[in-house]
C-alpha cells in the first residue's frame, strides 16, 4: 500500500455528522403538538480508531445523539455518512448495523432476562445469519465471551446471576459480535463501582488496540471521559457548543459553558483545589420544549449580549481541529 | 509460623461455590410445588381429565347406547329410569343365571342410558370446549395484543377501537343470538364434511369463544409489550438489526409468557362454564352428545324423583372449575409476583 493512500484513509472520517437534527413530537393538547428539540443541528467527524468523548449534563442530548447517529430514531433532519457513504435507504441502515453497534448505559435492563449469556451474545450472529452451523456459533460466542473476560462456564447462566460489571462485559460482547469498527458507548461505566469502572475502561482500551475500534464515548463523568477520548465534545441543550483535542479542551477550555464544566471537575489535591477558581453557573438548564433564542447558553452566560440573544452562534473551526459556537469568543480570551 | 501458608488448588475450589443455575420456571414449579391448594387442586384436574379420557375406553356401556333397546326385540322398559346400583329386572334374571354384570353407578337415565358414562361423556365434551377456546383465544390475543402493542400509532388506535365495541356488547345476549345463528347456518354448510360428526354446535360455540373471549387477552398482552418494548435490550436488539417481528418473538412474547399461561389457565373455567350454561338453555352440543350442562337441564324434567341426576353434573362443574381457578390462582402467585394484590 503506497503512502498517498494510507494518507487518504486517515484523512477520511469514518463517522460523519452534518446538520443532524432530532426532534420529538410531543402532545401538548388533543390536536396540539410542539417539537422537543433534543438535537438541534450538530456536525461533526470521527476519525477511524480515535476515541469522541462526548460531554454535557443530563438532558443534553447526547443519548439522543448517539442513538438517531445509529439510525435507531429516524432523524428529523441531517445527514450521516459512514466511510463517506450516506446512510439513508432501509438496505444502508441494515448494512450499517453490521459495522456499528452500541453498548448500554443500564447492565440490568439492556439484557433480556428471559435468554442465557451465549444467547445475548449471539443475538447479532443469529438476526445478520452469520455462522454457518451451531459449533461455529457457539466457537464464535465463546471466543467473545473470552475477549471480554468471561469464563466459558458463563455460557449457560442467565444476565441476573452476574454482577453489574459482569453484565456490562456481556453487553460489550454482544456489541462486539458482528466485528463492528465502530462503537456508540452510552454512558457504558456510569452505572458501575469505581473500582469496576476502572476495569471496564481499561478493556475498552485494550479492545480498541487489539481490535482497531473507533468510539462515540458517551459520558457526564469528565474525568472519565479525560482518561479514554483522543478528542471530546461538548453539548449544550442539543447544540454542539465545543470540540477539540482532549488535552487542549482540558487545559484551556474556550467556550464559557466549557469552561464552567472543566471548573467543577474535583481535583484530590486541596491545594491545587483551592487556588483553582470555580466557575459557579446561576440558574438552571433551560428546557428544551422552551429554548431560548439565539445562543443556547446565554440564559446562563456572564457574557451574554444583545447579539447573543439575536443570532445562533456558528459552530466554526476557531483554530485547526478546534471548533466553537460563541459570538463572543474573541473578546473572552485573554 | 505456619500460619500464613498458601491455600492449596482444593482449598480454593472450596472457595468457588458455583450455584447450579436455576431458570425462571423452574423457581416457579418451586413456588408452586409449595402452595397446598394449587397442588390439589392440579391433581384434581390431572385426575378428572384422565377420567374423562380413560374412563370410555373400558367401560362396558356407551354414552347413546340405550340398554333396553336391542334390534329386532321389543323395547325393555325396565332399564329407564334406573336409581344408583339398581339393577333393572331383565339384569337380575341374568344375574341369578350366574351371569356377571356391570353395576350402573348413577343408574340410567328415562331413556335407559347409563348415566355414569354420560357424566363421564359430558366432562369430557366440557373440558375439551373449555381447552380448545381458551387456545383459539390465546392465539387471537396474542396475535392482536403483540401487533398492537409493538406497532402502536394508527394500527394501535384502529384495533383498540375493536377492542371496546366488543368489551362494549352485553356478551351473554351476544354468545346466544351468535349461537342460534351459527347453528343454523353451519348446519347446512357441514353437511357431507367431517366436521359434521363433531356437530354444528360445538362449533359455533368456538367460532363464538373466537370472536367474543379474546378481547380481554389482546388487551392484556397489549399492555405487557407497551411496557416491554421501552426496556433497553428491545433496542439493543435494534441496534443488532433485528426486525419487529423478531422482537415480538425472542424477547417481548417470552418476556410476558408468565401472564400469558396465567390468564389462559383463568380462561379455561369461564369457558367451561359458558359451554355449560350455553348447553343447559339448549344451544350447547348436539344430542344425544351430553354435555354436563345439557345432563343438567335434562335432569330438571325428573328434579322431584331424581334430584341427584342434577346434582352429579353440578358437582362435576363446580369441581372443575374451582379446581382450575384455584390452580389458575396458585400460578400466577408462583409465576408472577406482581401480580398478587
Amino acid at each position: 500500500m503506497s503512502d498517498s493512500t494510507t494518507m487518504d484513509q486517515a484523512k477520511q472520517p469514518i463517522i460523519s455528522v452534518k446538520h443532524l437534527k432530532q426532534y420529538f413530537d410531543i402532545n401538548d393538547g388533543f390536536f396540539k403538538s410542539r417539537p422537543l428539540k433534543a438535537v438541534d443541528d450538530i456536525s461533526f467527524d470521527i476519525n477511524e480508531g480515535e476515541t469522541l468523548g462526548l460531554v454535557g449534563e443530563s438532558g443534553c442530548g447526547k443519548t439522543t445523539a448517539g442513538r438517531s447517529l445509529l439510525h435507531l430514531y429516524k432523524p428529523t433532519a441531517g445527514e450521516i455518512y459512514y466511510r463517506g457513504k450516506l446512510i439513508k435507504t432501509k438496505a444502508d441502515i441494515a448494512e450499517f448495523r453490521k459495522k456499528a453497534t452500541m453498548v448500554f448505559q443500564d447492565p440490568y435492563s439492556s439484557l433480556d432476562p428471559r435468554m442465557t449469556v451465549a444467547d445475548i451474545i449471539g443475538e447479532p450472529l443469529d438476526v445478520h445469519h452469520m455462522y454457518s452451523s451451531k459449533e461455529e456459533r457457539r466457537e464464535k460466542i465463546l471466543t467473545l465471551m473470552e475477549h471480554v473476560g468471561l469464563n466459558s462456564e458463563h455460557a449457560a447462566r442467565y444476565a441476573h446471576e452476574f454482577s453489574g460489571g459482569q453484565r456490562q462485559r456481556v453487553g460489550i460482547a454482544r456489541s462486539l459480535a458482528v466485528d463492528p469498527d465502530f462503537i456508540v458507548c452510552d454512558e457504558p461505566v456510569s452505572a458501575l463501582d469505581v473500582s469496576i469502572q476502572a476495569q471496564v475502561i481499561n478493556m475498552f482500551d485494550e479492545l480498541q488496540n487489539k481490535m482497531n475500534l473507533t468510539y462515540l464515548f458517551i459520558a457526564h463523568d469528565l474525568l472519565v471521559v479525560r482518561h479514554i477520548s483522543d478528542r471530546i465534545a461538548v453539548m449544550y441543550l442539543g447544540h454542539m457548543v465545543e470540540l477539540g483535542k482532549a488535552e487542549d479542551v482540558y487545559s484551556r477550555p474556550l467556550h464559557p459553558y466549557t469552561r464552567a464544566l472543566i471548573s467543577a471537575v474535583p481535583v484530590p489535591d486541596p491545594k491545587v483545589a483551592k487556588a483553582n477558581k470555580r466557575i459557579a453557573l446561576t440558574g438552571e438548564i433551560p428546557s428544551p420544549l422552551d429554548a431560548p433564542s439565539g445562543c443556547p447558553f446565554r440564559t446562563r452566560c456572564k457574557y451574554a449580549t444583545e447579539q447573543c440573544a439575536a443570532e445562533v452562534p456558528e459552530f466554526k473551526e476557531v483554530e485547526t481541529g478546534r471548533f466553537c459556537a460563541c459570538h463572543r469568543l474573541a473578546e473572552i480570551t485573554d | 509460623m505456619d500460619d500464613f501458608i498458601p491455600a492449596t488448588e482444593s482449598e480454593k475450589e472450596y472457595m468457588v461455590q458455583m450455584r447450579p443455575s436455576t431458570t425462571f420456571f423452574k423457581d416457579g414449579v418451586k413456588r408452586l410445588s409449595k402452595n397446598k391448594v394449587a397442588s390439589i387442586s392440579f391433581f384434581v384436574i390431572i385426575f378428572i381429565t384422565l377420567a374423562a379420557i380413560f374412563v370410555p375406553m373400558f367401560w362396558p356401556y356407551g354414552y347413546e347406547q340405550m340398554l333396553g333397546t336391542t334390534p329386532g326385540r321389543p323395547a325393555d322398559s325396565s332399564f329407564n329410569n334406573l336409581h344408583p346400583m339398581e339393577y333393572s329386572s331383565t339384569e337380575l334374571q341374568l344375574m341369578e343365571q350366574g351371569e356377571k354384570v356391570f353395576p350402573h353407578l348413577f343408574g340410567t337415565d328415562s331413556q335407559g342410558r347409563d348415566y355414569f358414562i354420560r357424566v363421564v361423556y359430558g366432562t369430557r365434551i366440557s373440558l375439551a370446549v373449555g381447552f380448545f377456546a381458551s387456545i383459539i383465544v390465546l392465539v387471537i390475543g396474542i396475535v392482536v395484543g403483540s401487533i398492537s402493542g409493538y406497532a402502536g400509532g394508527v394500527v394501535d388506535i384502529i384495533l383498540m377501537r375493536i377492542v371496546d365495541i366488543i368489551y362494549s356488547l352485553p356478551d351473554m345476549l351476544m354468545v346466544i343470538l351468535l349461537a342460534s345463528v351459527l347453528r343454523q347456518t353451519l348446519d347446512a354448510a357441514l353437511v357431507g364434511t367431517p366436521l359434521e360428526k363433531i356437530g354444528s354446535n360445538i362449533i359455533s360455540l368456538f367460532i363464538v369463544f373466537a370472536l367474543l373471549y379474546w378481547v380481554s387477552m389482546a388487551r392484556l398482552i397489549r399492555g405487557q409489550i407497551l411496557s416491554l418494548r421501552e426496556q433497553e435490550y428491545v433496542l439493543a436488539a435494534q441496534t443488532a438489526g433485528a426486525k419487529g417481528s423478531w422482537i415480538v418473538k425472542k424477547h417481548l412474547i417470552p418476556n410476558c409468557i408468565s401472564v400469558i399461561v396465567i390468564s389462559t389457565a383463568l380462561q379455561i373455567p369461564s369457558a367451561i362454564f359458558t359451554e355449560s350454561y350455553l348447553s343447559f338453555l339448549g344451544l350447547g352440543v348436539n344430542a344425544p352428545m351430553p354435555s354436563l350442562g345439557s345432563l343438567a337441564s335434562d335432569a330438571l324434567n325428573g328434579l322431584s324423583s331424581y334430584p341427584y341426576r342434577l346434582v352429579i353434573p353440578a358437582i362435576v362443574i363446580s369441581l372443575i372449575v374451582l379446581s382450575l381457578n384455584l390452580f389458575g390462582d396458585g400460578l400466577r402467585d408462583a409465576f408472577d409476583p406482581k401480580l398478587n394484590g
